[in-house]
């Protein structure tokens, strides 16, 4: 893919001392995340009847876009960096949700429609019981576990055997693609045990605290900010290792590198498998946010919507990552309640128009505004 | 002549610190080559096809530790097919392969054999674009090139230093921070030809490394060769005679994926043989 060898390359030019950002960097991160804060303390804080109260729905708004981003944040570490554009990162956050959501819904005890130890779904299957892979889920910890383990080992087996057979470029978008098409279908059977097309809802608690108190919404904000905020200087510190020299360097001439003496397929399966466990974390995040999870989630587009949100904020830089979660999602969610018929066209028009006349995302316009 | 005591307990790749190789070493490591019996690489009867062409026929050649050897031959000879063999890029359909006395190259992967001491320049120079000058040499650099060893690596000290060296070697210093796809194209060969310096091999393959190089840029590549023999082995595929004349002690001559004539590049010149396939008689 020649093409990807125009991206720009964050790695710096001259290796000097080890830093993750510029003091322009931090500053500019120290101000996101404390208009972030800022946000939650006049959310939870300031009474509802003051002028300054942020409402409840912005607060869920801006913490599942971060959930997004963070998904787009994992998706740019290997598109951006290594080369290997996936287009079933969707399945990897939805695996995630899933993971929690098992949890939140032993939370809700015998608060269902059915009154009963089992969720509604599964009564109404008429299971007497859990099945074997919902074993510990009542436990916070091992459905935490859960959340890291599923998406990184599914991962880590896809893979191995993909790039052991050094499927690359296309093929593998289009294997990935598929992958999360299956596991949609898989899920979309009530048999499968995850509620089905209706999926997991009616949260009550985590914890045994209830899921609609304000002192919950704004944990899990906060919580949001600090996980994204910490995947973002994760990524960093990996793209300006040597390690991410490697990834760009598999990006532009993987086979010379092999004769360099590296096996790439330990490195990409490395990046890989780091991008689907941020992607399952982000997940998790999600659902006891946007309180729903169905297998929705799997479908292709919102994999396709993912690599949009990082083409449109610019492909390996991180932070552009970041800037076209945002926009991307911050201009659905005025669009598909503005305009709701007109949302495909648009995203599709947006992805045309920066691939013609932005190839570098809007990150790559800022640095190169700032160059002249 | 070193002892065999001593000749242990000098650097890993069987030479002593004075640049002479030594022939009764025995090789500790069975991820190294066993260099005592004097020869770094044998190819025996050797054959690969592709759909019905044989790109190689019974191919046999052995080269010695420290030699440094021209492969000439027209197009479609089987010279890169060779080194596609030797590096683990093609898998022979017959015959064997070893480096040194004990390494079975067909039992090792692209990089297990580049990690084993086998470093391979690109016909058409093969370099990170988007990386500087510098950080081709970084990652060429001899150095652990596992994942984990990777992600925490830091250049010490010795390292720079031994990346400078390489980088006055091959005339790069000045462009050290550019990014390498803006060289020019002989400078590329340099800069591929340093990466191959900078992973210290034991054996260097280099496909037509001249290519595209100014005369004096040929010259002192020549130059470069010539001193790297001993240390290193080498071997060189090129079609230029006159570089093939300024380097050549012993030249190969390949012909439809077999050896043809061996010698020196008179007595290969003078092969009756050889004549005929290069002028079609």
């Amino acid at each position: 893919m020649s093409s990807i060898a125009l991206l720009p390359v964050s790695a710096p030019r001259q290796p000097v001392a080890f830093r993750l950002y510029s003091k322009l960097g931090w500053t500019g991160l120290a101000a996101t995340w404390g208009v972030l804060v800022l946000l939650a303390l006049l959310y939870y804080l300031v009474p509802e009847s003051s002028a300054l109260h942020v409402p409840d729905y912005v607060i869920v708004l801006i913490g599942k876009i971060m959930c997004y981003a963070m998904v787009a944040l994992a998706l740019d570490l290997v598109w951006g960096y290594a080369g290997i554009l996936s287009l079933g990162h969707g399945l990897f956050f939805a695996l995630g949700g899933y993971a929690f959501g098992m949890y939140l819904m032993r939370q809700i005890g015998r608060d269902g429609v059915y009154k009963s130890d089992l969720p509604d779904f599964m009564v109404f299957l008429d299971w007497k019981e859990y099945p074997w892979f919902w074993a510990g889920t009542d436990q916070l910890w091992w459905a935490l576990l859960l959340v890291v383990l599923v998406p990184g080992l599914l991962a880590l087996v896809f893979g191995f055997f993909a790039f052991r057979s050094r499927i690359k470029g296309v093929y593998f978008s289009i294997i990935t693609q598929a992958l999360t098409y299956a596991a949609m279908l898989l899920f979309f059977r009530n048999n499968t045990g995850f509620g089905g097309n209706n999926g997991f809802t009616d949260f009550k608690r985590i914890a045994d605290i209830g899921i609609t108190l304000p002192g919950m919404k704004v944990t899990l904000f906060l919580l949001t900010a600090v996980a994204l905020l910490g995947a973002l200087l994760i990524c960093r510190w990996i793209v300006t290792s040597k390690l991410g020299r490697v990834l760009v360097a598999i990006r532009d001439a993987e086979s010379r590198l092999r004769f360099c003496g590296y096996d790439t397929v330990g490195f990409k399966l490395f990046v890989w498998c780091v991008s689907a466990v941020i992607a399952g974390i982000a997940g998790a995040l999600y659902v006891p946010q946007v309180g729903i999870i169905n297998p929705g989630e799997m479908s292709p587009a919102n994999s396709i919507e993912i690599a949009i949100a990082v083409a449109v904020g610019g492909r390996g830089t991180l932070i552009g990552a970041l800037v076209g979660a945002g926009l991307l999602h911050g201009l659905k969610s005025w669009v598909t309640v503005a305009f709701p018929e007109f949302w495909l066209f648009l995203l599709g028009m947006l992805f045309v128009l920066v691939t013609l006349f932005l190839p570098q995302g809007i990150v790559g316009l800022w640095s190169r505004l700032k160059k002249r | 002549m070193v002892t065999a005591e001593k000749a242990l307990a000098v650097d890993p790749a069987g030479f002593s610190p004075d640049g002479t190789v030594s022939y009764n070493r025995v090789s500790p490591d069975p991820s190294q080559p066993d260099l005592a019996h004097g020869a770094i690489l044998y190819l025996d009867d050797i054959t690969v096809s592709f759909d019905g062409f044989r790109a190689l026929n019974k191919l046999s050649l052995s080269i010695d530790v420290g030699e440094l050897r021209c492969i000439i031959g027209p197009n479609g000879a089987g010279k890169t097919t060779m080194m596609d063999v030797i590096t683990g890029k093609t898998r022979a359909d017959s015959g064997t392969a070893f480096f040194g006395q004990n390494m079975d190259l067909s039992r090792l992967s692209e990089t297990g054999i580049a990690r084993s001491g086998i470093g391979r320049k690109f016909q058409r120079p093969t370099v990170f674009e988007d990386h500087s000058v510098f950080e081709n040499f970084e990652l060429a650099l001899k150095m652990d090139k596992g994942v984990w060893p990777t992600l925490f690596a830091r250049l010490t000290g010795e390292q720079r230093i031994r990346i400078d060296e390489v980088m006055t070697t091959v005339g790069l210093s000045a462009r050290a921070y550019d990014p390498a796809g803006l060289l020019s194209h002989g400078q590329k060969q340099w800069l591929e030809i340093g990466m191959l310096l900078a992973q210290d091999p034991k054996l260097l393959l280099l496909d037509e490394p001249v290519a595209g190089m100014t005369d004096e840029e040929t010259e002192r590549t020549a130059e470069l060769f010539v001193s790297l023999a001993g240390k290193h082995s080498l071997i060189v595929v090129e079609h230029d005679m006159d570089f093939v004349a300024a380097i050549a002690r012993r030249v190969t001559v390949l012909h439809e994926g077999a050896v043809i004539a061996e010698g020196s590049l008179q007595q290969v010149k003078e092969n009756e043989r050889v004549v005929e396939v290069y002028l079609g008689r």
